[in-house]
This record gives structure tokens, sequence and C-alpha cells, in this order.
């Protein structure tokens, strides 16, 4: 009788460790079952590259090149802004700072992971937008630059936490060797223990990327959300994730829009699938 | 010029200025949000149905659905979580297998929020005809909140001394006595810690429940899991993006709630961290 129950209970393991690889087939399986139905009537390269985004209209526009575009400019702009302070604010917490603050930091930055982005997509509406919108006297603070600064700011932790355990974990004698021969503590962590840990960095960078392209909710409170091709980072754009969420609500089941938003929803799978995978070799060729 | 010293103070001044302007932003979020959103709280704004389209009222219904929500997704998440935590400390070996495990489960926590929405609407809303209800929303929750649940309980499990393992075994116990008895029970903090964080994670996300779940303007309590409902992060995008000229005060209080909910959750997850830390006699 025993026998029996640890052999069902065994089995009832393997199968919830299976279960990972199990959902992240079947999320794709849906998003292709819905997404793919879309090429029946246009083609991928109208869908990927056509210039106008008009959904509602008849016959319908289903290019997302303006989204695409939207979508990279703000990425881009966070990417700037973050990756350097990210990684300074990590080799600062990992090197620099006194034991006592490494652990407020560290909660601070625990702190912000934990905001939900809608608060934070509230936050920017009230402070960020329209300090923009003041500095650069423009009609609206509803632009890129808004949301680059925003999703910046929800890249860092991850960044920060990633890079911070790249630092930690470059040998110890690394250091001692660079401190014996007379190296300065910056030195050391410039000419030695950032390229020791550049792999680690790079997954972090790539993983706060990441974070950032996949972001809905704050990125579609401050950008504006006018689908059209950006010619400069103050103007109002809006991303794949935005658009998604904002239209899918009003799509027809079954229409052309809904597969149409479930094909973005295939093209940000892909995306994020490469960045994750690649991150994960950064991280493996590190521990090899 | 090339002072070695002078050098570094200038690059630690930098690297200061850049924690400085990740750590002082945060504080004043919160503070901002605290100092606006405490006077708006009140018994009546968390026990009051919503009025006037949303401008007057309460909040009661959004926190009923968030509190419904995020139950259901633990209680489908949780199970399958541990065993699969279970399996990966406990049971895999260094293969291919376990290592497309770990792949799928980064690549899961990877996925953007709002893909899991078009998921949950594609299979447990339009496939499976649950409707918008609370079943998909916490279904879809709780398969977000999965990689962060087994994540921090395969740390749990692990961190048990393997010579705690060797002693149940040689005394006579099966492999799944000697985790029932031995392993589980001293991994419990950690499990709990990763559970309370998938919590706060599953309460705060807006996306996934935008079209598998969330009621824009529903002034009454579900009845059941197949009914819709309001959830708080839900409508304080409403509130602040698609409802005009709504009072500051409601907003701020919603804003306040729903973060007070989400940075309990984890400040409880901290303090059991750490006190366990303490306490820990390996």
């Amino acid at each position: 009788m025993r026998k029996i129950k640890e052999f069902v209970i065994e089995k009832l393991i393997l199968l919830s460790g299976l279960a990972s690889i199990f959902f992240v087939i079947l999320i794709f399986l849906f998003l292709l079952k819905e997404g793919l139905a879309l090429f029946k009537i246009t083609s991928p390269f109208d869908f990927l590259f056509g210039k106008s985004w008009y959904p509602i209209s008849e016959p319908p526009q289903l290019g997302i090149l303006p989204l695409i575009l939207g979508s990279l400019l703000v990425t881009v702009g966070a990417a700037v802004i973050s990756v350097p302070i990210g990684v300074g604010c990590a080799v600062y917490i990992a090197e620099v700072a006194p034991l006592k603050i490494r652990e407020v930091l560290k909660a601070g930055i625990e702190l912000l992971a934990a905001i939900p982005s809608v608060v934070l997509g509230f936050i920017g509406m009230v402070t960020l937008v329209p300090l923009v919108k003041n500095v650069f006297h423009l009609p609206t603070g509803l632009t890129a630059l808004s949301g680059s600064i925003m999703l910046a700011f929800m890249a860092m932790p991850t960044i920060v936490s990633i890079a911070e355990d790249a630092l930690y974990s470059v040998p110890k004698t690394y250091k001692e060797g660079a401190f014996a021969l007379g190296a300065t503590h910056w030195q050391t962590i410039w000419r030695v223990m950032l390229p020791a840990a550049s792999s680690g960095i790079l997954a972090a960078v790539m993983l706060g990327i990441g974070r950032v392209i996949g972001e809905t909710m704050a990125v579609m409170m401050i950008t504006g959300n006018a689908a059209v091709i950006p010619h400069s980072i103050l103007v109002p754009v809006r991303t794949l994730t935005a658009t998604i969420a904002a239209e899918m609500g009003e799509a027809v089941v079954g229409s052309e829009h809904y597969f149409a938003l479930f094909a973005i929803g295939i093209v940000l799978f892909v995306i994020s699938f490469a960045i994750n995978v690649t991150a994960d070799l950064c991280l493996h060729k590190k521990q090899s | 010029m090339r002072n070695p010293r002078r050098t570094e103070k200038i690059a630690f001044f930098f690297l200061l200025l850049a924690t400085l302007l990740i750590v002082v932003p945060v504080g004043l979020i919160v503070v901002i949000i605290i100092q606006k959103g405490l006077p708006a709280i009140n018994w009546q704004f968390l026990s009051d149905m919503p009025r006037q389209g949303m401008r007057a009222g309460g909040i009661f219904p959004a926190i009923v659905g968030t509190i419904y929500l995020v139950a259901g997704a633990i209680i489908f998440a949780l199970p399958i979580g541990l065993l699969a935590a279970i399996y990966l400390s406990e049971y895999s070996r260094e293969n291919m297998l376990t290592r497309l495990i770990k792949l799928a489960i980064v690549n899961l926590a990877g996925v953007p929020s709002v893909v899991y929405g078009l998921f949950g609407l594609a299979l447990f809303v339009v496939f499976f005809k649950f409707g918008a209800s609370i079943l998909s929303g916490s279904l879809t929750l709780g398969i977000m909140i999965l990689p962060i649940i087994i994540t921090a309980s395969r740390e749990a499990l692990e961190s048990v001394p393997s010579s705690f393992r060797e002693v149940s075994l040689s005394l006579g116990a099966s492999k799944w006595q000697t985790i029932r008895h031995i392993v589980l029970p001293n991994a419990i903090p950690g499990i709990l810690t990763g559970t309370i964080l998938g919590l706060g994670r599953a309460a705060g996300e807006t996306a996934p429940i935008l079209f598998t779940v969330a009621a824009f303007y529903l002034p009454q309590l579900p009845h059941s899991i197949f009914d819709q409902a309001m959830a708080l992060p839900y409508h304080l995008y409403v509130i602040s993006t698609q409802v005009p000229n709504v009072d500051e005060k409601i907003r701020y209080g919603t804003a306040f709630v729903l973060l007070a909910l989400v940075l309990v959750m984890n400040l409880i997850a901290i303090v059991i961290r750490t006190r366990f830390r303490k306490k820990k006699k390996w």
C-alpha cells in the first residue's frame, strides 16, 4: 500500500517537474493557434513592415512597423539610461558600500522591484509627464522620453541584482592579486572585476532589456499611445505591448484585429524567448 | 593628471551618484503615495461600493476581487510549484532534461505579462469557455507566478544539508518519507517566502487580468468563480486613465491600498527570511 502511494507521489512530482516545459509550449501553441490565422489574410512581410496600423478601418490595415519602432525607441532610450546607472549601482553595492548601507540599498532595490507597474505608471503620470512637458515646452508630456525614463527605472532592479551576483562570483583571488600588485581599488574594479564579470553583466543587461520590452501598463499610461512612426523621442509613441493591452478589449473574437493582436503576441514571445535563452547561455558560460 | 587616487575618488563619486539616482526616486515614490494617499483612507473608502461611475464611494469590490484572484492563483500554483521544486532538488540529475526544465522556468519568468493575458484569453476564456471569470484570471496569474514559487522553493530545499537526508535514509526511511518528514519541514520558511512573493506579484499585476477577468465597473461582489470581478490594479488603471474627473484623493487612495498590500506581503517575506537565517542551526 505504501509502495503504491509513493509510486503515485513520485510520478506526480515528475509530472510537475515537467509542467514548466509544458506551459511554455502551451503558451506558444495557443499564440500560434490564434495568431497564424492572420497570415491567411495578410502576408508576414506586410504585417511586420507595413507602415500603418488602422485595425478598425475598412479594410483594416495591419502593419506593425510603427509599433515595432515605438517599442524600439522606448527600449533603446531606457537602455541608454538604465545600463550605466544600473551597472554603476551594482558595482557600488558589491564593492564600495559599507556593509550596513549595503543591506539598506539592497532592500531599496527590492522595494522598487515589488512596486506594481500600474502604480509606477500612475506616479509617472502625475510627476514625470508634467515635468517632461514643462522642461521641453511640449504640447503633451506623454512621450517616448517619459516612457524611456520610467522603463529605465523598472529595468534597474533586474540589472542591479544580476550584475551584483556576477561581481560577487568573481573569485576573491583575482582581487587580492590585483591589490598585491599595487592597484587601487578602482583600478581593480575597472581592469579586473568588471572584465571577469562581463558575461554575467551582459546577461543582466539583456534581462533588463527583456523586462523593458515586455513591460505593459506603465508604458501604456505614459507614452501617449499614438500608433504612428516616431520621428523624435519627444513625441507620443505606442509600443507592441500597449497595443495588445489597449485594443484586445474591443477586438471581436475571431476578427482580423483579434488575430493581429495575437500575432503581435507571437512577436513578443519570440523576442523574450531569444533574450532569455541568450542571457541563460551567458550565465552558463560564466559558471563553466 | 593621472593620479590613481584622484581617479578613484571621482569614480566612486559617480558610482554613489548612480546608486542615489535609483534609491532616492524609490523613496520619493513611496513617500508621495503615503503622503497623498493616507488621508483618503478611512473605513468607508475600504468597505463601500464605488459610486457615481467610480467618482465617489469606496473600493471594496476591487479589494475583494484581488483577494479572490490571488487566493485562486496560489491554490493552483503552490502544489505544482512545490512538487516541481522537489523534483528539481531531490530527483533530477544533471542531464539534458533538467537543463530544459530550468530553461523553461527562466522563459516562463520572462514572458511579458500581457502575453500571459493573451494566453489566458485564448486558453481559458475562449477554448475552455470559462468566459471572463475569476477562474480564468486566477489560472492565468497562477501560471505567471509558477517560476517564482519553483525558484524560491528549490533554493529552500537545496539549502537543507545532505547529511539530514543521509541520516534519514540510513535509518531505513524511504526517499519520499525522507522528503516528507525531514527535507520539507526544514525548508518551510524558504517556501513560505517564495509563496508570499508570488502572492505580492499576483496582486499587483494588471496586464494578465485585463482580458481574463477584470470588470471595468461592477459595484457588487462576485457570487462564484465564474463571475467577473473588479481588481485593485485594474481599478487604479481605469480611474487614472479611462474615467475623467476622478477626485485625486480616490486615485491616490487606491494607489496607496495597492502599494501597501504588495509591500506588506514583501515585508512579511523578508521578516520570515531573516528570522529563519538567524535560527538556522547549520
